[in-house]
């Protein structure tokens, strides 16, 4: 039995710590508010690492209880509750395991900066704010913790708000979130109409109904949609935001702006994957729907391959990261549309701990090339940073997908479930994460390459002191000389390269211990239902095969996506590690390719043009136009000038002379005069 | 169990307050220290309505009935319900605020601001304590005048201006609804606005009636297209005008929908509620893109709140196709608390935001966008506030801005969901010109030599916004304690609007 204080304490803990390091943070100072949030976040996770060996092997059964009333309107009441099965618990796990190892890091990281204190109250809030959204029982607290989340992530990647880019980024960021919730928020005014509830436990029972399944409903006359596809596209675009899937894919890259440990613990291990989490946890909703599976998978497709072609050409250490990580939620998202949940939850949580690594390892070496970004001016640092050049080496394979490595156990899973799957889209998909595979090998060793093999790229100037260690964050893109080093990168304080090795471990090993149970053993129980329809459960389907991890990994040789994945890393090493000159005569020869890839297809000078720039211009045509024209101009100074012109001419006639007063009444006589005439004698 | 005559009370005691205030305050501290005595005791006073408001009981508590003019039948007759409650406890909150707002930035004439502004307390509790008809009409025109005087005095250089179309404007709505109760009068023998409900009515005079009221209504509210005049009166007026303007006076509005038109004319809101519907949609989409493209700030929050106050507009007409069209009183009844929760939490939000931008005209003396930038470096207090009351603006779960948006857009989904669509388009349009107002003015490199200078908040600036975000905050994460509050008469209201009158 799970007890509910454990859970509240889970959940408060990190919100107390933003609290005092937030509020009180002159009083604590910065020791204090490093204290106290790394404090609450070790509890956190320490007692959720309790709750799921409770779950799985204490004999607990699913937590399910309100906490408080939010409101009572009629029959209908909206709660704040938590809902604590294990794919819970697991998110639990990853989410407070995650941020831990992010907040040590930044002790390191953040080391000089003036918004210590600042930061680590946010991270902790976000942490707050994850363990809400996950831990819900509800789709009202879902979406509190969902555009919470979105808060801190607008905050924290405005973290350095001098920066133009960065308070730029922010808030495209907030904004693309925002309308992906606004599908979202649909989909949950859907989920309360159709299924008469908020609750998860109601709604989920509602859909073993048959009426979820054959109700439709003509929104425009004439085309009679599910009621389940209306809702699960509409939930889903909540989730395009958030997980970043093209087209709402634009914020993530620019949301590099931020600090590296929250593009770490935001960007990349937690929040980002709320999306896939929220979908996974939706599966008795989405599997009413073929159609919007569909969607998902062709939206999941598109965004696996694309996004990782552009993370190709990226010289920024970060934005090779940050395009891998959207390739890698594609992959994700690509294995809820073809109905294997367990495999896209599993990428999820093996993706936590490599892209994790992946990211803070950038940030060692970011912090080693004192805030230089560009990995033209890299190389060769393999010497000076072997615990960052070995664990990024480990998180690099494992992202490939390297049999025995975690990754390859999670995205193995889902490439074959793809292969088995016969939905509408599954042949598309199948082709994008095939040429994926290659993609990833090819981007993730090249940025190994570029940055520590090869040639050193840049100088150690020691009589150069403009670019010293306390180097000011906030002008970190202003340098002058790029490549110019006041004193030799040298290896990171342990602060930062214990996480290192704390992220590497799992990232290396993880996969042997929770392949089998998680995405074969059915481990998820009830939280995850996939339809048992012929042909639709394609993970039982291959589970069928899987007899233990050694077998996966023997097999795994033998398969396309692992010589896919050998050919990206032999034509990466070919390239960039003997013949680095190559590029620019693949720059010249592929010149459309690469100024598309480079351009990023456009889709940000499109938006910018279409819903910026046209959202300004038709604000001023409407204020301009309509009210200060037609509304104030015509109707309302108009009527004024109205009145002002009728007692105008009145007043022309109050001359005040008496004779064109005897006048008037001469005339005005007559008129009387004649009209009682008219009246008595003309009249009928 | 409570005090007798506690709605007199409420309404007369700031009235008193401010013939003291001009009697003994010639000293300007005086002045204040009177004002704000009055205003605290006030609102302690007002909190035992909520207290002791029995919501088992139906209909109106805390009822007083005196003749007033015996020849018409009117009388001084007060009572409220849970609606009004919160309503006037909003009222007396944000009065103590404001005086305290206008603590050190009034230097002219303190006595008579101070005044004018207990004055304005004791009309807009009597707005919404009246129920008879032609109490609640010369509560509803007496209030213009001293929120002409407060603009017209202590306003910007266009003032005259403002004051004229912000008076006209009102004044001819309110003359459209005096003529829809005379009538009513001539109908029934009597001012009671529980006469007026239960007076049966023909389709055509419903439809004369309910034009009469939207007319006035929808002018205070203010509705598009008939909004124009509350930009330039915000814009114009002084701080503390801009915020009981926003916070309270706009709410008359969206009090009249709810206490008229659904009560008196059921059917013919019912035919015509496609119209209101149609100006609320107008409202959150036309006038967020006009929000997104002001330079001046206030002219940007006061057109959000009109965008905001579509909410307010369209959940209370909303809720009238989902009792009678659709048999589905649980959803009218979620889309009228909606509205009453919106009408609330824009009090608070609005009221914030206009006193943010007091604190920082106090300082530069602009309310031009571009003449600030980087505050945040100088002022991070008054930043976290700003931050905050622009999320609430923007509606984020948690803060109070929330919470009555969702249940309209919860609401009108079960009615239509395409007006839901066209609603929600707010999570959009109003993220985009509150935080590209917060980009410009708060974050960034400090935007000039006078930003440099900017002294964080005082003590009494921080008690001014800390207690509006007590209130943001408190509705945001808890708002049982007011929709429990609301949920009898709106319970009520639901039920009489389900029978159709002619």
């Amino acid at each position: 039995m799970l007890s509910k204080t454990i859970l509240l304490v889970i959940v408060l803990a990190p919100l107390f710590g933003a609290l005092v390091a937030g509020l009180l943070r002159n009083q604590v100072g910065r020791k204090g508010a490093a204290g106290v949030t790394i404090a609450g976040v070790l509890l956190s996770c320490a007692l959720s690492f309790h709750v799921l060996y409770q779950l799985v092997w204490g004999g607990a059964t699913t937590f399910n209880e309100n906490l408080y009333t939010w409101f009572q309107v009629g029959s209908f009441g909206a709660h704040v509750g938590f809902l604590v099965d294990r794919l819970t618990a697991m998110m639990m796990v990853v989410v407070t395991f995650v941020s831990l190892m992010v907040h040590v890091y930044t002790i390191g990281y953040m080391a000089d900066d003036d918004g210590f204190q600042r930061f680590f109250s946010y991270i902790a809030l976000f942490t707050f704010s994850m363990l809400m959204l996950v831990m819900s029982n509800n789709f009202l607290q879902l979406f509190f913790g969902w555009e919470a989340v979105g808060l801190v992530s607008y905050l924290l990647i405005g973290f350095w708000f001098k920066r133009p880019s960065a308070i730029f980024a922010n808030m495209k960021a907030f904004l693309v979130n925002r309308v992906g919730d606004f599908g979202f928020l649909l989909g949950i005014a859907g989920v309360l109409f159709w299924f008469g509830s908020l609750d998860y436990s109601q709604v989920f029972g509602a859909t073993a109904s048959d009426v979820a399944l054959t109700r439709t409903v003509e929104i425009f006359a004439g085309h009679p949609w599910h009621v389940a596809t209306i809702v699960c596209v509409c939930l889903f675009v909540g989730a395009m935001g958030k997980s970043a899937q093209v087209p709402l894919h634009v914020w993530l890259p620019d949301s590099m702006e931020g600090p590296t440990p929250i593009s770490a613990l935001i960007h990349a291990a937690t929040m980002v994957t709320a999306g896939i989490f929220m979908v996974a946890r939706m599966s008795p909703l989405f599997e009413l729907s073929e159609t919007a599976l569909s969607f998902v998978l062709v939206i999941g497709a598109t965004t696996a391959l694309f996004t990782g072609l552009i993370g190709i050409v990226q010289n920024d250490i970060k934005r090779v990261v940050a395009y891998s990580t959207l390739s890698q939620l594609g992959y994700m998202t690509v294995a809820l549309g073809v109905s294997a949940y367990a495999g896209g939850v599993y990428h999820l949580m093996t993706h936590a701990f490599f892209k994790a690594l992946l990211f803070l390892g950038a940030g060692s070496v970011i912090v080693a090339m004192h805030h230089e970004q560009d990995m033209r001016y890299m190389g060769g640092l393999r010497k000076y940073m072997p615990i960052t050049w070995i664990t990024m080496w480990l998180g690099s394979l494992a992202l490939a997908g390297a049999p025995g490595f975690a990754g390859f156990f999670s995205k193995d899973a889902i490439i074959e479930a793809v292969g088995e799957s016969h939905r509408w889209g599954s042949g598309y998909a199948y082709f994008c994460v095939m040429a994926g595979v290659f993609v990833t090998a090819l981007y993730s060793f090249r940025l190994l390459y570029k940055t520590f093999h090869g040639k050193e790229r840049f100088v150690v100037d020691a009589h150069h002191h403009g670019h010293g260690h306390h180097d000011d964050h906030h002008d970190d893109h202003g340098h002058q000389e790029p490549g110019h080093l006041a004193h030799a990168p040298h290896e990171s304080p342990w602060v930062i390269t214990l996480p290192l090795v704390l992220l590497a471990i799992p990232s290396v090993v993880i996969g042997w211990f929770t392949v089998g149970p998680m995405l074969f053993g059915g481990w998820f129980g009830g939280a995850i239902r996939v339809s048992q329809e012929e042909g639709r459960d394609v993970l039982g389907e291959i589970g069928k095969e899987f007899h233990d991890p050694l077998h996966m990994v023997l097999h795994g040789f033998t398969q396309a996506p692992f010589w896919i994945a050998f050919a990206g890393f032999a034509v990466a090493t070919w390239i960039w590690l003997f013949n680095p000159g190559v590029t620019e005569r693949f720059k010249s020869a592929l010149r459309p390719l690469y100024t598309m890839l480079n351009n990023k297809y456009w889709v940000d000078e499109l938006y910018q043009a279409v819903f910026a720039r046209g959202g300004i211009a038709l604000g001023r045509g409407l204020w301009k136009g309509g009210d200060a024209g037609l509304i104030d101009g015509v109707a309302v100074n108009g009527s004024a000038a109205l009145v002002d012109r009728v007692s105008a001419t009145v007043r022309w006639l109050q001359s005040g002379y008496l004779y064109h007063y005897a006048f008037a009444m001469i005339l005005g006589l007559i008129a009387l005069l004649g009209g009682v005439w008219w009246v008595n004698h003309l009249a009928p | 169990m409570h005090l007798p005559h506690l709605l007199s009370l409420l309404i007369w005691l700031p009235m008193l307050g401010a013939i003291a205030v001009l009697a003994f305050g010639r000293q300007a501290n005086t002045a204040r220290w009177l004002a704000l005595a009055t205003t605290v005791a006030t609102f302690l006073l007002s909190i035992p309505l909520w207290m002791d408001y029995l919501p088992a009981i139906p209909g109106m508590q805390f009822v007083e009935k005196l003749a007033w003019i015996p020849a018409l039948n009117a009388n001084y007759a007060l009572g409220v319900d849970g609606i009004a409650i919160a309503l006037i406890v909003l009222t007396t909150f944000t009065s103590v605020l404001v005086i305290l707002g206008a603590w050190g930035p009034i230097e002219e004439r303190v006595s008579q601001y101070m005044a004018a502004m207990l004055a304005l307390e004791g009309l807009l509790v009597g707005v919404f304590a009246a129920t008879d008809a032609l109490l609640f009409y010369v509560f509803f025109e007496g209030m213009l005048i001293p929120m002409f005087i407060l603009i017209g005095i202590w306003g910007g250089p266009r003032r005259v201006y403002a004051t004229l179309k912000f008076f006209i404007y009102t004044f001819l709505g309110s003359i459209f609804m005096l003529v829809g109760l005379i009538y009513l009068h001539v109908k029934t023998g009597e001012f009671s606005l529980d006469a007026f409900a239960h007076a049966s009515l023909g389709a055509k005079e419903q439809a004369w009636l309910f034009f009469a009221f939207l007319i006035a209504f929808a002018i205070k509210v203010p509705m598009w297209p008939v909004h124009t005049w509350l930009p330039d009166a915000h814009v114009e007026a002084p701080t503390g005008g801009s915020v009981i303007l926003a916070a309270i006076m706009l709410k008359v509005g969206g009090y009249g929908f709810v206490r008229f038109s659904l009560p008196i004319t059921p059917d013919a809101s019912q035919e015509y509620a496609w119209v209101v519907i149609a100006m609320s949609l107008i409202a959150v989409v036309y006038i967020g893109y006009v929000a997104l493209v002001q330079e001046d700030m206030k002219k940007l929050v006061a057109y959000s709140s009109i965008a905001h106050m579509g909410f307010v507009t369209l959940g209370i007409f909303v809720a009238l196709a989902l009792v009678r069209v659709n048999a589905n009183p649980v959803g009218a009844r979620l889309a009228i608390q909606g509205a009453m929760v919106q009408m609330i939490s824009h009090g608070f939000v609005s009221g914030a935001m206009f006193s943010c931008i007091g604190v920082m005209y106090d300082r530069l003396h602009t309310r031009m966008i571009k003449d600030y930038g980087g505050i945040v470096n100088v002022m991070p207090w008054f930043a976290a506030f700003m931050v905050l009351f622009a999320m609430a603006n923007c509606g984020l779960p948690g803060t109070s801005g929330f919470v009555g948006e969702f249940m309209v857009i919860l609401a009108a989904f079960q009615d239509s969901p395409l007006i839901a669509a066209v609603a929600a388009f707010t999570l959009i349009i109003g993220a985009a010109y509150t935080l590209w107002l917060v980009k410009r003015v708060v974050f960034g490199e400090v935007g000039n030599d006078k930003v440099a200078k900017m002294k964080d908040l005082d003590a009494r600036e921080w008690i001014v916004l800390g207690a509006f975000a007590a209130g943001v905050l408190a509705v945001g994460v808890y708002p049982k304690p007011l929709t429990d509050l609301m949920e009898p008469a709106v319970q009520q209201l639901v039920q009489q609007l389900s029978l159709a009158k002619t």
